[in-house]
């Protein structure tokens, strides 16, 4: 986990940007979000700074708003382990996650697929195991409908020992044998064992359960802990749960998502931050917000204007497929947003500018390198799974500004280990 | 119902993905040789369990940017798989290979296959194929569930999309449906070609309406002959254009050494000599199908020889399509790019 000079090394991710309004689409340099060059781009970007992997989240129904589709951020992807294993090809040695859904798909066909992707990349393959519990998104597939919230983990739990036995069987010639109480399946897995026998599984559950399903049995968790503090007791959290489990502290790491604006000096990486902001609010979004935690239709209001002085009408849900709309205390929000607006004499829009402010580091390259170091240092997370703003360009100005000064603190590897594995990259103890 | 090769042969190799290797190389090596020598595509078998084989679809996807004209036809099974991610897998397939990828539809018959999943027993081949049909129905749907030009990028009104061009399919196949519409947009092609093996009446019912391609596999020229006609008459009865669609015959060649045991002899046209032998007996046999699928006794062995040497022979007569430039699969045997069903015009 250190460099020999007692540096903790800096873990780095590449986040292909998402569906949501972080990403900004109306910057003239926002290119497709789904041609294959997009993502050969940001791959190749982020293997240029010695990343450790990219990183394709996964949507399985489009989001909806007041029973339509919602038309005002980034719409479509692709199917997840297609294009991991169509980056393999134009990438040597950076890491190819995706995220997949434990509740949409099937043990051992899913092993199956990430063993091949694991040989094509030559061990680079890792799998972020979600779990999904919404019947809005169950309506794309035959095994649709609704899991029962605390059967969530547990059979997301079971479907990952499950791969991991079929993984464990490969090359053997005998066959793994599941049955519990949410599968029966066995199979005599049909490809060799690949290179890193185990892909890489990434966690990303927040709640007591999700905290000790990683604790359990994950290699990394994608934590939403990106500040310092909260990193830190996000960290100390889960370490204490990974001894409970009898686990070692080398072998799960901790990589919060965050994003950054880089500048020449302090104030023009605020200014330039403050521009993104307005950018990822239109006026329209700011609207679509506000009617989110309303649970009203408020297309008459204008988005410069002060807040609704309507009552919220907590019984409506506009909006699904996020997890915002499902986990929200919305009449606290609503009292805590009237609070602000009329201490700070906000309209709506600069309201949900600041409220939906998601950037973590800002500063010049000197600045956020040296962030990125403390954090790691003193065990606020491992490294960092950085959001860019802009496809495919968004990582450019890190790997160009603040990668180098990563090295030359000897925080970030200088190339790559030829013919290393993502497991042999991450520093993760080897598995059995 | 002669066919006086008045248009080009459509010729492809089915690599059948067992004994292929398992790292990107191992494709990439093989499906290059077949591009290099001007082939329509290439197509990769799979199957969940039995054969030791990687996941075709994804295989191809790897091999997509080291290629730049072939068609990549990789087997996606439909039986276990979910219909939703069949369609974006090959979708995402298209834009990776930029507008190549194909869609060879197979059911899963073993039991095997049925308790590494888990979720149905076998059943029989009417049933496994009458699905296929809904499957290949909506994930063709779910292809057009995103009309060209969606995606409007409307900074004046903050819009992204048009939302009145993304279209709910709500799909009711047997004992299940698709709500839509897809996560991935239209792909290049708007719809991948299709390729179904008709190998029996069941298989036949499900090509006859919804392949753009149907490989017979009938073992004498003869019984090529009337299956071709029975196919072209079972796309008529479904209202199609019976000309529409490519029938090509499955051959196995067996170049680099003697015949097959009669373990391995197969289905299809067989031949086993040598490769300019086989160039005249593909000659004579392409006057009655649209082209061919050819598969190897040894890939490693016999797609060299058959790519060296067979296929110049053919090119010499005429028969193949010339100028191989970049081009999706579609442009590339001469199908139209169809328009989203769901669309106003």
């Amino acid at each position: 986990m250190s460099g020999s000079d007692g540096i903790r090394q800096v873990r780095l991710v590449a986040h292909f940007p998402g569906v949501n309004n972080t990403t900004v689409w109306s910057d003239p340099r926002s290119r497709s979000q789904i041609d294959f060059s997009s993502f050969e781009e940001l791959a190749r970007t982020a293997e240029r700074g010695r990343f450790d992997y990219f990183f394709l989240a996964e949507g399985l129904r489009l989001r909806e708003h007041q029973g339509r589709i919602h038309d005002l951020d980034v719409v479509g992807r692709p199917d997840t382990l297609t294009v991991l294993a169509a980056l393999s090809a134009v990438t040597a040695n950076l890491g190819l996650a995706g995220t997949l859904s434990t509740t949409y798909n099937e043990p051992y066909e899913l092993s199956r697929q990430l063993a091949t992707l694991d040989h094509l990349s030559g061990g680079r393959a890792a799998w972020n195991a979600v779990t999904s519990s919404d019947a809005f998104t169950g309506e794309n597939f035959r095994r649709g409908g609704y899991l029962d919230h605390t059967d969530r983990y547990e059979r997301a739990a079971s479907f990952v020992r499950a791969v991991r036995a079929f993984w464990d069987a490969a090359g053997t010639g005998r066959a793994a044998v599941h049955r519990d109480r949410f599968f029966d399946i066995e199979a005599v897995p049909t490809l060799p064992r690949s290179p890193q026998g185990r892909p890489v599984v990434i966690q990303a559950g927040d709640s007591p359960q999700g905290r000790d399903f990683a604790a359990a049995g994950a290699d990394v968790v994608f934590s939403r802990h990106g500040g310092f503090e909260a990193g830190r007791a996000f960290y100390d959290d889960v370490h204490r749960r990974l001894a409970a489990h009898g686990r070692g502290d080398d072998e799960l790491l901790i990589l919060p998502g965050v994003t950054y604006v880089l500048g020449d000096t302090p104030a023009e990486a605020e200014e330039r931050a403050r521009a993104i902001r307005y950018q990822q609010v239109s006026g329209a979004t700011a609207i679509r917000f506000v009617e989110q935690v309303w649970g009203r239709d408020l297309s008459e209001y204008d988005p410069e204007g002060p807040l609704p002085d309507v009552e919220p009408d907590l019984e409506r849900v506009l909006t699904q497929g996020t997890a915002a709309a499902r986990s929200t205390d919305r009449a606290a929000l609503v009292e805590r947003w009237r609070a602000r607006a009329a201490s700070e004499k906000l309209g709506i829009r600069d309201l949900v500018v600041e409220e939906s402010a998601r950037q973590t580091f800002v500063g010049t390259p000197e600045a956020v390198a040296g962030e990125i170091v403390r954090h790691v240092a003193e065990r606020a997370s491992d490294g960092f799974v950085l959001v860019p703003h802009l496809t495919p360009g968004g990582l450019d100005d890190f790997v160009d500004r603040v990668v180098p000064l990563l090295q030359e603190r000897g925080a970030l590897r200088a190339d790559y280990t030829p013919g290393a594995t993502l497991r042999e990259n991450l520093g993760l103890a080897p598995r059995p | 119902m002669a066919h006086p090769l008045d248009r080009p042969l459509t010729l492809g190799v089915a690599l059948d993905g067992a004994g292929g290797g398992f790292t990107a190389a191992d494709h990439v090596r093989a499906v290059r040789l077949a591009e290099d020598a001007g082939l329509d595509f290439a197509a990769l078998g799979d199957s969940l369990t039995g054969v030791s084989r990687p996941d075709a679809l994804l295989t191809l996807a790897a091999v997509a940017p080291h290629t730049r004209r072939i068609g990549l036809v990789p087997t996606v099974t439909v039986t276990h798989t979910e219909p939703f991610h069949v369609s974006k897998a090959v979708a995402s397939l298209d834009f990776a290979s930029r507008g190549r990828a194909g869609w060879w539809v197979e059911v899963s018959r073993t039991g095997s296959d049925a308790r590494a999943v888990g979720r149905r027993p076998t059943a029989p081949g009417e049933e496994l194929w009458a699905e296929a049909t809904a499957v290949a129905d909506v994930v063709s749907r779910l292809w057009d569930s995103w009309e060209d030009g969606a995606e409007i990028r409307d900074t004046a009104t903050g819009r992204f999309v048009d939302r009145d061009r993304l279209h709910y399919v709500d799909f009711e196949g047997p004992g299940w449906s698709v709500r839509g519409p897809s996560i991935t947009p239209r792909p290049p092609q708007g719809r991948p070609p299709v390729v179904v093996r008709a190998e029996d009446d069941h298989a036949l019912a499900t090509a006859a309406v919804a392949a753009d391609v149907v490989v017979v596999t009938s073992g004498t020229l003869g019984a090529v002959r009337e299956r071709c006609l029975r196919v072209r008459e079972e796309v008529a009865a479904a209202g199609r254009d019976r000309d529409g669609v490519f029938v090509l015959a499955e051959v196995r060649a067996h170049l680099a050494r003697g015949g097959p045991g009669p373990d391995r002899a197969g289905a299809g046209l067989v031949h086993t000599g040598s490769p300019g032998a086989l160039a005249e007996a593909l000659l004579e046999w392409g006057r009655v199908v649209d082209g061919f699928v050819v598969g190897f006794g040894s890939t490693d062995e016999d797609l060299p020889l058959f790519t060296e040497r067979t296929v110049p022979l053919l090119r010499e007569s005429g028969v193949l399509r010339e100028g191989d430039g970049p081009r999706t699969l579609r442009d590339r045997l001469g199908l139209a790019r169809p328009d989203s069903r769901y669309g106003a015009g």
